[in-house]
C-alpha cells in the first residue's frame, strides 16, 4: 500500500470538465512528477464538490485547502508553493462563503448542508471500489445479506418514510413491498437514470461522484423483493456516467459484491446499463421500460403498474438515481437515524441543482422542509447585484413555481402542493425581476409541445395548444379569456393525461397564473410588458 | 466476495489510505520548508521521513510543510506533534536525524532530548 503525505482532490464532475479540469489534473500530475514529488503526492479525481460555478476545483489534503476557477497556469505555483513548501496559495481560495478548509466529514462550505446522498462526492476516487469500502461501502449490503430477512429490509425502508425523489413522492418501502408480493418467476430492479427536466444535474452527478452507491442499493432492493437482474437506464448523454458506471459494475464483479451467491449468501444479482437516446418521455416509468424493451418510447396504460406487470411483463421496481443512493445508509444506520432529517413527513434530505440568477451556482443536499429563502440567501449567496427575487421553479420545466410569498414555506413534497406547487426532481432555477413571466411560460409551453410522445390526445394536442395560446399572448395578440381557456385546458389534461407528461405540463402554467396573474393580464389588456424584457 | 470478514479486510486497508483526508486528530510531522528550510537540506528530510514511515508501514502519521519561524540558523527544523502532548521541535535534522526521530519517537514514544530545541 503507498503513503502518501498528501493528496490532491480534483473535481472530475462534468461542470469542471468543461470548465478543463482534465487539463489541470493532467497538468499536476506532470508538476508533480517534475518537481519529484510523486512518491509523497497523490493526485486523484473526484466527483462534484459542489461549488460548479467555480470551477476547476481542487482540494490539497490533509489541510483540505478548495482552490477554485484552476487555471493549468496556476499549477506550477501551487506545487512550489502548496505541496512543496506549505504555503497556501491564497488568491486562489477566493471569497466566503466557499473560502478556507473543507472538511472531509463535514463539507460545508456551502453552508446549512446535509449530505446523506452525496455524503462520497467529491471525497473519493468513484473510480476505485476500495475508496468507496473505506467510507463504509458494501457494508449495508452485507448487512441485510448476512442478518436481515428481505421482508425487515422492505420494513426498515417503510420506517424510514423514505419517498421517491424523482419528483412523485411515492412512498418507496410501499413500492417495494407490491413487487415483494408479487408471484413471478423473474422480477426486475430498474434505476431511472433519464434525468431529462431542463436545468437538472443531480442525477448526473451522483452517478458521476458515487457510482457504488448505486450498484449497492439496487442490490439491497434485489434482495428485499427478490429480483436477482437489474438494468440503469441513462440518458446517452451523460457519458462520463456511463463510463464509471460501466467500471464500477466491473470492479464490484471482480471482487464478487455483483453476481452469483454474494457474500455466501445464495442471493444473486447482476446489472446492466441501458443507454436512452434523448426523449424527455423516457423518463415516465412505463415509457422507460418500453424502451429497454426495445420498443418506441411511449407511456403505458396504468394500471397495470410496474410494481406488479413492468419490464418484459414481469414484476419491476422502478426507483430514481437519488432515492437508491439514499438506500445504503438507511439500512446501514437504520430508519431512525434517517427520520433525523428533514420533517416528519418528510424525513431526509433533498439535493438540488442551484441555477439561475444565484452567486453560488452548483449541487446541494438540503435537509428537506427548507425554506427557499435559506436557500438562496445563507446557501446561494443571494441574487447578482442584489437584485429582486420575482420567482423560483423547482424540479425542471414540470415543477412548480414558487413566488416570492413563498419564501419561507417549508420545502418538501407535502406542503408546496398545499400552496398550488411541486417539489419536483431537483431543479431550483431561480430568476430576479428582471424576467418576464410571459416569456418565461412561453418557453416552457414551446418544450412540452416539443417533447410530448403523441400517443394520447389531451397532451398532444393540449400542450400544442398550451403553446399557441402563451405564444400569442407573448406577442400581444393575447384576448380577453385566454387565461381562463389556459385554466380550464391544464385542469383537463391533469386529469385526462396518460402520464406524467401531460398531466405535469400544466403545473408551471398553474402556479404562473395563480402568482402572476397581473402581469399575463398586462400583456393581454394593455399589450406592455411590466418589466420592459419581452419585446412586445 | 464470500465472507463479510473479507469486506472488512478491504475496508481497513483502505481507510489507511485515505485517513489523511479525514482531518482527525492524529500524530503530525511539520517540516520547515521556507527558502531557509530548503537551502539547509529540508527537502531530504521530509524525503526520509516519507520512506522512514513507509518502511515501517506507519498510515496515522500526517506529514506537512510550513515556512519560516525565524530561527533559520536551526533549520531544517521539525516539529512532532503527538495528540495530547506538548509540541517538540527539533533542530538541524539531516536525513539521518530524521530517521531516527521516526524510529524513537514515533514508533516508540521516545523524545530525542539531545535534538530538541523547543518544548511547548
Amino acid at each position: 500500500m503507498e503513503f502518501y503525505r498528501s493528496h490532491v482532490l480534483v473535481c472530475g464532475g462534468t461542470p469542471c470538465v468543461l470548465e478543463g479540469c482534465k487539463g489541470v489534473r493532467d497538468a499536476l500530475i506532470a508538476e508533480v512528477k517534475r518537481r519529484g514529488l510523486d512518491r509523497e503526492v497523490k493526485v486523484v479525481e473526484t466527483g462534484c464538490l459542489g461549488p460548479c460555478d467555480l470551477g476547476p476545483v481542487i482540494v490539497v489534503y490533509p489541510e483540505g485547502t478548495l482552490y477554485q476557477k484552476v487555471r493549468v497556469s496556476d499549477v506550477p505555483e501551487i506545487v512550489e508553493q502548496h505541496l512543496l513548501k506549505g504555503r497556501v496559495v491564497t488568491r486562489l481560495v477566493g471569497e466566503a462563503p466557499q473560502a478556507g478548509v473543507v472538511k472531509y466529514e463535514e463539507p460545508t462550505y456551502l453552508g446549512v448542508q446535509e449530505r446523506i446522498v452525496l455524503r462520497n462526492c467529491g471525497v473519493i476516487d468513484p473510480e476505485s471500489i476500495e475508496e468507496y469500502i473505506a467510507r463504509d461501502g458494501y457494508r449495508a449490503l452485507a448487512k441485510c445479506l448476512t442478518e436481515m430477512k428481505p421482508a425487515d429490509v422492505i420494513e426498515a425502508v417503510k420506517k424510514s418514510g423514505l419517498v421517491g425523489r424523482g419528483g412523485a413522492a411515492f412512498p418507496t418501502g410501499l413500492k417495494w413491498s407490491f413487487t415483494a408480493k408479487a408471484d413471478a418467476d423473474q422480477k426486475y430492479i430498474l434505476c431511472n437514470a433519464d434525468e431529462g427536466e431542463p436545468g437538472t444535474f443531480k442525477d448526473r452527478l451522483i452517478l458521476e461522484g458515487d457510482p457504488h452507491s448505486i450498484l449497492e442499493g439496487m442490490a439491497i432492493a434485489g434482495y428485499a423483493v427478490g429480483a436477482d437482474k437489474g438494468f440503469i437506464y441513462v440518458r446517452g448523454e451523460y457519458v462520463l456516467s456511463i463510463e464509471r458506471l460501466g467500471k464500477a459494475i466491473e470492479q464490484a464483479k471482480a471482487l464478487g459484491l455483483l453476481g452469483s451467491n454474494i457474500f455466501g449468501s445464495g442471493f444473486s444479482f447482476d446489472v446492466e446499463i441501458r443507454k436512452g437516446a434523448g426523449a424527455y418521455v423516457c423518463g415516465e416509468e412505463t415509457g422507460l421500460i418500453e424502451s429497454i424493451e426495445g420498443k418506441r418510447g411511449e407511456p403505458r396504460i396504468k394500471p397495470p403498474y410496474p410494481g406488479t406487470e413492468g419490464l418484459y411483463g414481469k414484476p419491476t421496481v422502478v426507483n430514481n438515481v437519488e432515492t437508491i443512493a439514499n438506500i445504503p445508509p438507511i439500512l446501514l444506520n437504520g430508519p431512525d437515524w434517517f427520520r433525523k432529517f428533514g420533517t416528519e413527513r418528510c424525513p431526509g434530505t433533498k439535493v438540488f441543482t442551484l441555477t439561475g440568477d444565484i452567486n453560488n451556482k452548483g449541487l446541494i443536499e438540503v435537509p428537506m422542509g427548507i425554506t427557499l429563502r435559506r436557500v438562496i440567501y445563507e446557501i446561494g449567496g443571494g441574487i447578482p447585484g442584489g437584485r429582486e427575487f420575482k420567482m423560483a421553479q423547482t424540479g425542471g420545466t414540470s415543477g412548480g413555481c414558487l413566488p416570492k410569498e413563498l419564501l419561507d414555506v417549508p420545502m418538501d413534497y407535502f406542503t408546496l402542493p398545499e400552496h398550488g406547487s411541486a417539489l419536483g426532481s431537483g431543479a431550483l432555477l431561480i430568476m430576479d425581476a428582471s424576467h418576464c413571466i410571459v416569456d418565461i411560460a412561453e418557453c416552457f409551453m414551446r418544450f412540452f409541445e416539443h417533447e410530448s410522445c403523441g400517443k394520447c390526445t389531451p397532451c398532444r394536442e393540449g400542450t400544442a395548444r398550451l403553446h399557441e395560446i402563451v405564444a400569442k399572448i407573448a406577442r400581444g395578440e393575447g384576448k380577453p379569456g385566454d387565461l381562463e381557456l389556459l385554466d380550464e385546458l391544464g385542469s383537463v389534461m391533469q386529469v385526462s393525461s396518460l402520464c406524467g407528461l401531460g398531466q405535469a405540463a400544466p403545473v408551471p402554467i398553474k402556479t404562473m397564473l395563480k402568482y402572476f396573474r397581473d402581469e399575463f393580464e398586462a400583456h393581454i389588456n394593455d399589450r406592455l410588458c411590466p418589466t420592459g424584457t419581452c419585446g412586445i | 466476495m464470500k465472507t463479510v470478514e473479507e469486506l472488512e479486510r478491504i475496508r481497513k486497508q483502505a481507510q489507511a489510505m485515505t485517513r489523511l483526508r479525514e482531518g482527525k486528530e492524529t500524530t503530525r510531522i511539520v517540516v520547515g520548508m521556507g527558502t531557509c528550510g530548503i537551502a539547509a537540506g529540508a527537502r531530504e528530510t521530509l524525503s526520509a521521513i516519507m520512506d522512514e514511515l513507509a518502511k515501517r508501514n506507519i498510515q496515522d502519521v500526517v506529514v506537512t510543510q510550513t515556512g519560516c519561524v525565524g530561527l533559520c540558523e536551526q533549520e531544517p527544523i521539525v516539529d512532532v506533534i503527538k495528540p495530547g502532548a506538548a509540541k517538540v521541535t527539533y533542530g538541524k535534522v539531516t536525513k539521518e536525524k530524521a530517521r531516527q526521530i521516526v524510529a524513537s519517537h514515533i514508533v516508540n514514544g521516545q523524545v530525542v532530548g539531545e535534538w530538541v530545541i523547543a518544548s511547548a
